[in-house]
């Protein structure tokens, strides 16, 4: 029952209410109240160029993400899931920057990035100063890809864990009984691993996509959006209209536009990786 | 700090959520008189980082609380970062403070959405104040300032020296001719790593609207069209809205000043790395760091008249205040010559009357800090006076960014234009 009015409170009524407002004028101060307006804001939105270079900015940062970091975080997990000494220290390495605030990692990789940080700085020393690097954040063809690896490697722990999870739910004596087959190293993991996987690589697929699609913190603290809305992404724009533009309706219809679109490719995915059988 | 911000809500982003829940949960909640009981006035302040400006209103509350026996003045300061949304989220519950301050270019904003009521003072004390610390809106009086603040061109005397250019006065600024001028010059003698730092550290809104637009204003632009606030068409894309955005986007691809400051450009500039920096009176006191060779000159006249931008914090009364006439009567008081010059003696800000300047080392003409007052009752400009400044400065500080950033200006300029008229037209101009 707390269930129940936590779910309908903190979801059901946003929901509602980022529905009703997207089609009226509400604005975040005004001595009117909202009137309704049909699909203005909506229109208004699809004609507007900065809603389509968030979203293709969107749809590139979850798709360069999605990939790359649940295909490290299982090599890394496979990595780890070894019986070695020390391996917990390993792991703690690996989980440690999921740990620390993004807010906080941020910052750090805002000062790394400068034209004279840190990464500037290990690319002279590794090239012999052939690469001379740039400023990563302010030039809008590095600015997302700067971001992208800072949030790969981020976040990559948390999904590492995962794997783990999943792995050491696969039991002992399928990996036995394939090497007494004779299988190889490859066989095993295409056999058996992957298999043994299926039901944690639906799990990671969701969140990681939903997680990246979601992509705010970094944005706000790194970059604002810039330079020339190279990073600006569509939960970046919904913010800055509601609350820095005071356009509440504009930002819901913003949010229900995002609210629509990750539904369509939880469902999409879902149905891609549901069981067969 | 007392400067120019509207503050950056970023960083209160959940606050605002909060705020956001609050207004559609407070529909309907039958509203109390607000701003404390019977006798007790409630006062709100955005300066409880700044202990120096903070010590000062203490000061003030103490004594009005002991000069008279009637009202109760209370103090509550608030961070300023989550000041605007502490204000916004109270006026939606309707529990409003009796008196609060407010950043200059929110007071119109906050009057039109009806949380403020325009300020009945005496007029001799109204008329004594610098124009840019009174918010009027609609021909009324909403918010009168103890302070102002001003921008300024510091320099090393020595690179001007060096360089063969003059020193620019209050009376005889620098035209955008002898500007350009030294900034060839300074860059050939490859002394300085930057001939002239915008400071564009500041990722935030609205140092960008402070600090530049005053250089659209100086080109003939701005950021919207004064005269009935109904379109920036023409005066953010016109021909001198290009020209400064030629300009400003110039200054990058000259390699005169940064694509992107430091955090702290001013330090850059004391430690050499710059010979010219744009800064504010905040900073003066880093100035003497240079001794003899540090100098503050005011932005040059690129046709228009050099114009700095003006209007700081201030003070307003709420609408739904119960004491009224309290409330005024503490404004008064608080507007006393000793406080102003109490204020400007320790936090760095201009005095708010001539005659607090006459009461602070440095501020009587002649004197060392004279500069700052003189320049801002000769160029100072406020920000547009209307409601939808909100929107009018985020717009215009990414506008500003993205020209740094080496976009096309007009394309740039143009959309900016598109965006703010959409706004004005939702809102239907704001009520002008």
């Amino acid at each position: 029952m707390p269930a129940l009015v936590l779910i309908v409170v903190f979801f059901f009524v946003p929901v509602l209410l980022g529905f009703v407002l997207s089609l009226t004028n509400a604005r975040l101060t005004s001595p009117q109240g909202p009137q309704f307006v049909g699909l203005d804001n909506f229109t208004r939105l699809f004609s507007d160029p900065l809603f389509w270079k968030s979203l293709r900015n969107t749809v590139y940062f979850g798709a360069v993400v999605v990939p790359l970091q649940s295909g490290f975080a299982l090599g890394l997990a496979l990595l780890i899931n070894a019986r070695i000494r020390g391996i917990n220290v390993y792991r703690t390495v690996y989980f440690l920057p999921v740990v620390t605030s993004i807010v906080v990692v941020s910052i750090l990789w805002t000062f790394m990035y400068q034209r004279d940080g840190l990464v500037n700085h290990m690319l002279q020393a590794v090239s012999f100063n052939l690469i001379q690097g740039t400023d990563w954040l302010n030039n809008p063809s590095t600015a997302m890809p700067a971001i992208i690896f800072m949030s790969i490697w981020q976040a990559v722990g948390f999904h590492m864990v995962i794997w783990l999870a999943g792995l050491q739910t696969i039991p002992g004596d399928l990996y036995e009984a394939a090497e007494l087959d004779g299988a190889s190293t490859w066989q095993r993991f295409k056999y058996v691993t992957w298999p043994g996987l299926r039901a944690t690589r639906s799990f990671i697929l969701v969140t990681i996509t939903i997680a990246a699609l979601s992509l705010f913190a970094q944005i706000k603290i790194m970059t604002n959006g810039g330079p020339l809305d190279s990073t600006s992404t569509v939960v970046f724009q919904s913010v800055r209209a509601g609350y820095e533009q005071q356009q509440t309706a504009y930002a819901s219809a913003i949010s229900l536009v995002f609210f629509v679109l990750v539904l369509t490719v939880s469902l999409v995915q879902r149905f891609l990786t549901r069981d067969k059988d | 700090m007392s400067r120019f911000m509207i503050e950056r809500r970023g960083t209160a982003v959940l606050a605002g959520v909060a705020t956001a829940a609050l207004a559609l949960s407070a529909c309907g909640v039958a509203s109390t008189s607000s701003g404390g009981s019977a006798g007790e006035l409630t006062l709100w302040t955005h300066n409880a980082g700044n202990p120096a400006e903070l010590g000062v209103i203490n000061q003030i509350v103490a004594d009005y609380n002991a000069s008279q026996s009637k009202y109760t003045v209370k103090l509550q300061a608030f961070p300023q970062e989550s000041y605007n949304d502490a204000v916004v989220a109270a006026a939606t519950a309707k529990k409003l403070p009796c008196v609060l301050d407010a950043d200059a270019p929110t007071v119109p904003n906050w009057a039109y959405a009806g949380y403020l009521t325009p300020l009945d003072l005496p007029q001799d004390l109204v008329s004594k104040q610098l124009k840019s610390t009174l918010g009027n809106y609609q021909g009324k009086l909403y918010s009168i300032g103890m302070y102002d603040a001003a921008l300024g061109l510091f320099a090393r005397k020595s690179a001007l020296e060096a360089a063969g250019v003059r020193i620019a006065t209050v009376d005889n600024p620098w035209t955008a001719q002898e500007f350009a001028d030294a900034l060839a010059k300074i860059k050939a003698d490859g002394k300085y790593q930057y001939a002239f730092d915008l400071g564009t550290g500041d990722s935030g809104t609205e140092w960008w609207t402070y600090g530049y637009s005053p250089f659209l204003q100086s080109f003939g632009g701005d950021l919207i069209d004064r005269n009935g606030y109904k379109t920036a068409g023409g005066v953010l894309n016109g021909d001198a809205a290009l020209k400064w955005a030629s300009w400003f986007q110039g200054l990058v691809k000259n390699g005169y000043t940064p694509a992107k400051s430091s955090t702290d450009a001013f330090a850059d500039f004391v430690n050499g790395k710059s010979a010219m920096v744009w800064s504010g009176i905040w900073h003066s006191g880093n100035l003497s760091k240079l001794g003899a060779d540090g100098i503050v000159m005011p932005p040059p006249d690129f046709g228009n008249g050099p114009k700095i931008g003006g209007g700081s914090w201030q003070w307003a009364v709420s609408s739904t205040c119960g004491e009224k006439a309290a409330a005024m009567d503490y404004i008064t008081f608080s507007l006393n010559k000793k406080y102003l010059a109490e204020m400007a003696e320790k936090q760095n800000v201009i005095p708010a009357t001539e005659e607090a300047a006459a009461m602070v080392d440095g501020w009587q003409p002649g004197g060392a800090k004279r500069f700052f007052l003189d320049e801002s009752a000769k160029y100072a400009m406020i920000r547009p006076p209307t409601p939808g400044y909100p929107f009018l400065t985020t717009t215009f500080a990414k506008a500003a960014q993205d020209i740094i950033a080496g976009g096309d200006p007009k394309t740039i300029l143009d959309q900016a234009v598109s965006d703010i008229d959409a706004d004005l037209k939702a809102n239907n101009h704001y009520g002008f």
